[in-house]
């Protein structure tokens, strides 16, 4: 159907399920309970992880496809930033010519930029677009203040001339919308101690998210996908087979940097704001994490990767150690300090370490991230067929 | 005029000269040998042919147009398939889709951008990478890991790659090198099955005298960079030059 | 032209950091093959050896001095730093005083300790893993170290000074015929200079005169050969990666007097020193060490104010900008060799 093989369908149509039904996933605990605090339901939350989800997916596609492992793929998220934060100032606040625009900017940016930086392979790529991001950032945080609004970044004012959109009333914040539709709007539905909200801003991401998806997994199985991943495993025998490695690894870098445009886009359709700490290599790094964590060259995986990471870096940071002493009340008193002891490094401002020690771990011991972990548990129950005779489709 | 034409080459490296006034034309549909000591300078002489070295004196011309200074993938493109020492293929794919990667080169040229629609979708391609698996005997092995095989269905898989495009020559870098006996009599009688069967021309670089004995239909002998003979089969085992500057070595 | 010997001598400290953290990068690159993301890390923790090694020597207990009394009448209390118990008041408060160079001392079993159970923990693991799960695990470890730190240390900066001895400006216009005040050089950045050049030509020296360097040199252009004469390379490697990590360490404790150390120190130099390496070529020492002092002083009149005034904000990307052409036109960097990472 529309082109999917079943078992890519299915997987489109889990991957449907799962955020459309997402505010009741991520809310399981009644609000007023003390486990309240890992409800991750709430709008803010459930956009970053859709958002983050594309940046991933589409970051996949140079990493997990071609190999080429960019350390500077934030960048182009920041200029696609910029680019809807302009269209929000000087055209409308419906976010569709922004997020348009975003692609756009972004896809002329990566095009610059991957065809500087694809010239060297292996380390000198990541090297080289760690060093076109830092500088990007550096423009955008000092010498670019006019375009970019330096440290502070842009938002929308009332001031803004917005040509197509009518004059807003004073005292009022321009919001975004899709034709009238507020992004921040939402609908919260109580069912006994239950809150469940479902916000137009988080679904709209979603089905862009659903889209990217969809692209993706045509991507993958199309022959362009095919030749990424013969450009990954032999570009030796690639040349000698009468083709040119060059405008396909371009080509991914390019569908890759509009994705995350697409995702940087989104971002601000979402918050309205822009700053240059969205480009910053830390950024870069985060993004490298959700595709390696999830499974990078899976379909999946990205997308696994960015909620784990965002429900963590969310979650875990809010705990803190009262919280911690709350749930291990029922201890003696001097255990009960030690656990906490023990815990306390890892979460609230300390969830980095743990987000650390948690992708040294994959890394080491299971290089396909969580979807081989899942492969591997699946075998462990002797659900899996043998591995050593993959099909001829990647692994979803 | 031969298909392959090769005219006054030489290539230095720094102070050592790897090739000097080497003249070879090698014949269409024929097979033809180049041997030599280690050291003689056939493998940077190969690598003259397929735009991996340029040579700096000299011309190569395919066909009537030069090769110097195109880019591997441009002098495939011409109708130049290259089988290396060690098989080079695409480890990480299946049988099948390793078979198809050299028929889209084929259909598509160097680059052509088809995200969207499914590669198994592609008929043509995969009927002809199925029919090429059948003729290398591999359909069995369709759906494995390439890099799961051994070294001598590497070797046919790499040879049936290069045939699946159609090439008016193929070009074999010591394609015996590493084998165990058995494997290697299979290769030739693979390549003597591809001779028989089809209109290519192969120019082949071989240590093995075996190799080279059961296959060329001409033998160049090159020692130290320049050609010393240049004969059939049979007149090249008795050639005292050859003795002296090859068997002789090597015993 | 004091304009200009004074931006000169203003990269030179960057750069003598760039070049010692750019130097350990290479040598660990040029013999084990590792990318190694957390040696940005290393040099930090060396800066946190100097705050370690001072918080330890001004460890105090409380003492009731009933000579004197605050402003209630009662006795004072005052707070005596062990060391003062131990070596007396004077000597104690130049021990105190001299705790970022005695950090040398400290930081050296420290780093080297921390180098080789990072290489036989984890290092060694990846030998044969590809450039990008080196890339990979190095910075989930580099993620890690300044968690760590952060979590004892705290975030914010932490001010280490120099031995007072070392405060203060040396008027270098003065000595070189100028009229005074035009250029001025803190004391400690000559001290940062003169120990860099020590140590990189301690580094430089022992690879070039020792039958262990001789053996580090030959592994790092070929290494299959050298194992092939049965040397035990790897427990040399090992060591070279302690070294390596002592290096970066030293870097760091040395460097605390010219910023406050905090967490985020190691990855702030580590992007930068990358490309340091990358510019001066993969796997060349002298190239490692020349491109570090030459970014190091080109940033430095990147941030003149003549130049900002044209072109503003190019201190900040200068490096990078360099990187960039310099990788386009010389893909081997300045002094690269052939044939190292370029498959």
């Amino acid at each position: 159907m529309f082109g999917l093989e079943k078992k890519d369908w299915n997987l489109l149509l889990f991957v449907a399920a799962l955020v459309a039904l997402a505010p009741f996933i991520l809310n399981p605990f009644p609000e007023n309970s003390a486990m309240a605090q890992f409800n991750a339901g709430y709008p803010d939350l459930m956009q970053r992880f859709v958002i983050f989800g594309i940046f991933a997916i589409g970051f996949n596609i140079l990493f997990g496809l071609t190999g080429y492992l960019s350390f500077g793929h934030a960048a182009f998220l920041g200029v696609g930033s910029y680019a809807a934060i302009w269209m929000m100032k000087l055209l409308t606040m419906n976010v569709i010519p922004a997020i348009i625009l975003s692609v756009i900017v972004a896809g002329i940016f990566s095009v610059l930029v991957g065809y500087v930086t694809l010239r060297r392979s292996g380390i000198y790529f990541s090297i080289l677009t760690l060093a076109f991001a830092q500088m990007s950032y550096s423009l955008a945080y000092s010498v670019l203040t006019p375009i970019t609004g330096g440290e502070t970044g842009l938002q929308p004012k009332v001031s803004d001339p917005r040509i197509l959109d009518g004059a807003i009333a004073d005292g009022t914040i321009p919001k975004a919308n899709l034709f009238g539709l507020e992004m921040g709007a939402s609908f919260d539905l109580s069912i006994a101690g239950w809150v469940f909200t479902f916000n137009a801003g988080y679904y709209i991401a979603a089905i862009v998210m659903l889209a990217s998806f969809y692209l993706a997994i045509r991507i993958f199985r199309s022959p362009f996908g095919l030749m990424m991943r013969a450009v990954k495993s032999n570009q030796q025998r690639m040349n000698y087979t009468g083709l040119n490695t060059k405008p396909y690894t371009l080509a991914a870098f390019v569908i890759s940097g509009m994705y995350a445009g697409l995702a940087g886009g989104l971002m601000v359709a979402m918050d309205t704001q822009a700053g240059p700490e969205r480009m910053f290599w830390t950024a870069s790094g985060e993004v490298v994490l959700m595709t390696i964590l999830g499974g990078a060259g899976t379909l999946i995986g990205p997308v696994l990767g960015a909620g784990v990471i965002k429900y963590m870096e969310n979650i875990l940071s809010k705990i803190n150690s009262d919280i911690l002493h709350g749930w291990f009340a029922f201890m003696p008193d001097g255990m009960e300090d030690f656990t906490v002891a023990i815990l306390y490094p890892f979460i609230g401002k300390g969830w980095h370490l743990t987000l650390g020690i948690l992708f040294m771990l994959v890394v080491i011991f299971l290089p396909g991230g969580l979807v081989e972990g899942g492969q591997r548990i699946r075998a462990l129950f002797g659900r899996g067929k043998a591995e050593d005779k993959p099909s001829t489709e990647p692994a979803e | 005029m031969g298909i392959l034409e090769v005219k006054d080459v030489g290539k230095r490296f720094g102070g050592l000269q790897a090739l000097g006034d080497v003249n070879l034309s090698v014949k269409e549909n024929s097979v033809h040998a180049i041997i030599g000591p280690n050291g003689a300078g056939k493998s940077t002489l190969l690598n003259c042919f397929v735009g991996k070295l340029i040579p700096d004196t000299g011309s190569v011309t395919f066909d009537g147009q030069s090769v110097l200074g195109r880019t591997p993938y441009e002098i495939n493109q011409m109708g130049i398939s290259r089988v290396f020492q060690t098989p080079e293929i695409f480890g990480d794919l299946s049988v099948m889709e390793n078979m198809m990667i050299p028929i889209f080169a084929k259909r598509d040229g160097a680059f052509r951008l088809q995200a969207i629609p499914h590669m198994m979708e592609e008929k043509d391609i995969v009927e002809a990478a199925e029919k090429q698996l059948v003729d290398m005997n591999m359909a069995d092995k369709r759906n494995m890991h390439a890099a799961a095989m051994s070294r001598g269905d590497k070797r046919r898989l790499e040879i049936g790659m290069c045939l699946a495009q159609e090439p008016r020559l193929l070009l074999l870098d010591e394609p015996t090198a590493g084998m165990a006996r058995a494997d290697t009599n299979n290769t030739i009688d693979l390549l003597k099955q591809i001779k028989d069967e089809r209109d290519i021309t192969i120019a082949i670089i071989e240590h093995d005298m075996h190799v080279v004995f059961s296959l060329a239909e001409r033998i160049t002998v090159l020692a130290q960079g320049t050609p010393l003979v240049e004969d059939t089969p049979d007149n090249i085992k008795g050639h005292p030059k050859v003795r002296e500057a090859y068997l002789g070595e090597a015993a | 032209m004091e304009a200009i010997i004074l931006q000169i001598l203003n990269g030179l400290d960057k750069g003598s950091a760039y070049a010692l953290i750019a130097l350990g990068l290479t040598l660990i690159f040029g013999t084990l093959g590792v990318v190694n993301f957390a040696h940005g890390a290393l040099f930090m923790i060396g800066a946190f050896c100097a705050v370690t090694l001072s918080r330890i020597l001004t460890l105090s207990h409380t003492i009731v001095d009933e000579t004197r009394t605050d402003f209630l009448g009662n006795p004072l209390k005052v707070e005596v730093p062990y060391v003062h118990d131990i070596f007396g008041v004077s000597t104690g408060d130049v021990i105190i005083d001299w705790a970022v160079p005695l950090s040398i001392l400290f930081a050296i079993p420290v780093m080297i300790a921390i180098g080789i159970i990072m290489e036989r923990g984890l290092i060694k693991h990846f030998y044969k893993r590809p450039h990008a799960d080196q890339i990979l695990v190095t910075f989930g470890l580099a993620i890690v170290l300044q968690e760590i730190i952060k979590y004892y240390f705290g975030a914010n900066p932490i001010p280490t000074p120099a031995p007072d001895a070392f405060k203060g400006s040396f008027d270098f216009g003065q000595a070189l015929g100028f009229d005074p005040n035009l250029i001025i050089y803190p004391y400690w950045r000559i001290v940062y200079f003169a120990f860099a050049m020590i140590i990189i030509g301690a580094v430089f020296a022992f690879l070039q005169f020792t039958t262990f360097g001789m053996v580090v040199r030959a592994g790092m252009a070929d290494r299959e050969t050298v194992q092939l004469l049965g040397i035990n390379i790897d427990r040399r490697f090992t060591l070279m990666f302690g070294m390596a990590a002592a290096v970066a360490g030293l870097a760091g404790v040395m460097y605390t007097p010219i910023n406050s150390p905090n967490y985020h120190m190691g990855m702030d130099f580590l992007v930068l020193s990358f490309v340091v390496v990358v510019v001066g070529g993969m796997g060349s020492l002298p190239g490692a060490v020349l491109a570090g002092f030459l970014l190091g002083v080109l940033e430095s009149f990147a941030s003149m104010r003549e130049v900002l005034a044209v072109l503003p904000g190019l201190n900040q990307i200068i490096i990078y900008l360099v990187a960039i052409v310099i990788l386009l036109t010389r893909p081997r960097g300045l002094m690269g060799r052939k044939g190292v990472m370029e498959e």
